[in-house]
């Protein structure tokens, strides 16, 4: 029992993950048609930031440091993505194959220079003693980071919907997922959408790479690239441009991945995903909640 | 084109080619400040390509000027608000949103104004305004689509393409009254192939033939004269 609630709450909080990347990875294909390869680098720039705006408040109480680097992280994501979109992304517009190779590029070069400045080896973080510990739940020992993770990314969903439901622009990325042509028929500047959309997804991958560092106690360079292959996976099960799919699907694929690579054998669980992908990919292509994009 | 009132609309040698093959070979026309100019000619003729490079949302040559002002050089979002709305072939509403927030994503300053006359010509949108778009019959979407244009009050021309294709004729009748309605708050450019209705409603006519203008002047002249008809329109018997 005790082992089986663990590998939920540990599950939860890496769909927790996965979901955090593959909300703005979901959101910019579904209104811009672009594959953004860089999210991958978003986080891993943000795990780094965050990593040295905690170290350079290491006199302080931990949490400060700790929320100092979840701001940084979140905020330096925001403005990466925002700066690859005017920069990169826009001088392309209807050019997806353009598109795709830069944000391939800036993958790479962004894992180079990181490497190249702080090494490959992973680096230890530092987190508020609270978190290092754990909670005892149904007789399964959590460590506290699971719970911060799987409550923010929470957060983060409800912002989302809201975002989505309840705002004027919300309202325009819905309807530019479904026909961007016709927003700019009625008047709109969906380009504004676009980069308020790269924004917004590159402060959710900011956040992410942070929480990661949290989860798994330490940052390196090649990460970002993992988590960026499982969140591709969680979006297009998701349905792509759907916020909720990304949602439903996280979870799932983090699920299941812990529960056989526990039970079955370490790498099983990974296969599995991949089994689910094609799947869906075959009886849903659309992916689960695809075409709805809130 | 006819005399009279001033021309507010002006396309001039708008050339669209997609791929290899060139869609319009330079079209120039005008449209008159007041009522329906139709455009008419037979199925692939280039009217919805001349309607959407108008709008900027193909890649064209030429100039289009909108009362003496060039909008050629715009952005697609920033024609519109020029005063330049569109009503699509394929009608396009947003079939995840809701009637209202198809509506409300249209609004613009003054559209409160337009509210009133909006519900009088389609009150099943105020009844049905937490329906789904996509699951409006084809009647309802085509009556969203023209609602969404005349929101905006500061249009002043409207692009309408094709807007009784595919309807009973009792909602026929209902758009065609909505657009005399129309025709008397903002030019309208019409894409009509039903030619009863574009009679009823049109008064000056363009007709395209092969990405080219064929023909342009007064309805009755095109639809009334047989042989002209045929020759631009392709049909034997039209005008009943
Ligand atoms: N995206 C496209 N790719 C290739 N050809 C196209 C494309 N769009 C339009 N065409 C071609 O351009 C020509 C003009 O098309 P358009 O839709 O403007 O005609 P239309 O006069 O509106 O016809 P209809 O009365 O059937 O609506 C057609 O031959 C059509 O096949
Ligand atoms: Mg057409």
């Amino acid at each position: 029992m005790s082992t089986i609630v663990l590998l939920i709450v540990t599950g939860l909080g890496l769909g927790a993950l996965y979901f955090l990347v593959a909300a703005g990875l979901s959101l910019i294909w579904g209104l811009m048609r672009v594959l953004n390869f860089a999210h991958g680098a978003f986080f891993t720039v943000a795990a780094y930031t965050g990593f040295f705006a905690a170290a350079a408040l290491a006199g302080t109480s931990p949490w400060v440091g700790w929320f100092a680097s979840l701001v940084a992280g979140t905020f330096v994501g925001a403005v990466f993505a925002t700066l690859t979109e005017i920069a990169l992304i826009r001088p392309l517009y209807r050019r997806p194959v353009g598109q795709v190779l830069v944000t391939v590029g800036l993958a790479l070069a962004t894992l180079a220079l990181v490497e190249g400045a702080f090494g490959a080896d992973p680096r230890q973080v530092t987190v508020p003693p609270w978190m290092a510990a754990t909670t005892s739940m149904l007789g399964a020992a959590i460590p506290n980071t699971r719970f911060v993770v799987i409550v923010l990314a929470a957060l983060v969903l409800f912002g989302l919907l809201f975002f989505l439901r309840r705002t004027r622009y919300g309202l325009i990325v819905r309807a530019g997922v479904e026909n961007r042509d016709m927003v700019s028929a009625l008047g709109i500047d969906v380009q504004r959408a676009f980069t308020l959309v790269f924004a917004i997804g590159g402060a959710a991958a900011g956040l992410a790479g942070v929480l990661a560092a949290t989860y798994y106690g330490t940052i390196d360079p090649g990460r970002g690239t993992a988590m960026l292959i499982s969140a591709f996976i969680v979006v297009v099960i998701g349905g792509l441009g759907s916020i909720a799919g990304s949602a439903l699907a996280a979870v799932l694929v983090g699920l299941l991945q812990q529960f056989l690579n526990f039970y079955a054998a370490a790498g099983v669980g990974d296969f599995a995903v991949v089994l689910l992908l094609a799947v869906v990919l075959l009886v849903r292509p659309g992916g689960l909640l695809g075409g709805k994009s809130a | 084109m006819n005399a009279g009132a001033e021309v507010l609309l002006r396309v001039e040698n708008l050339r669209v080619s997609i791929g290899e093959s060139q869609i319009l070979g330079g079209v120039s026309f005008g449209v008159r400040q007041g009522g329906i100019t139709g455009l008419l000619g037979r199925n692939g003729v280039g009217k919805t390509t001349t309607l959407r490079g108008i709008l900027g949302l193909l890649p064209r040559t030429g100039t289009v000027t909108l009362a003496g002002e060039s909008l050629t050089a715009l952005p697609v979002h920033e024609i519109v608000r020029r005063g330049v709305g569109y009503v699509p072939e394929d009608r396009d509403v947003f079939a995840g949103l809701t009637i209202e927030e198809n509506l409300r994503l249209t609004e613009r300053a003054g559209s409160e104004h337009r509210y009133p006359l909006v519900y009088e010509l389609f009150p099943e949108l105020r009844d049905r305004a937490a329906q789904l778009a996509g699951t409006l019959s084809g009647g309802q979407q085509q009556m969203l689509s023209l609602a969404r244009a005349l929101l905006n009050a500061s249009n002043r021309i409207l692009l309408i393409d094709e807007p009784t294709k595919g309807l009973s004729p009792v909602v026929v009748k209902r758009v065609a009254e909505a657009l005399q309605r129309a025709a008397e708050v903002t030019t309208i450019l019409l894409v009509e192939q039903n030619l009863a209705v574009a009679r009823h409603l049109v008064r000056d006519v363009v007709v395209l033939d092969q990405g080219l203008v064929t023909f342009a002047g007064d309805i009755a002249e095109l639809i009334d004269d047989p042989a002209l008809a045929r020759r631009h329109l392709g049909l034997s018997a039209a005008g009943h």
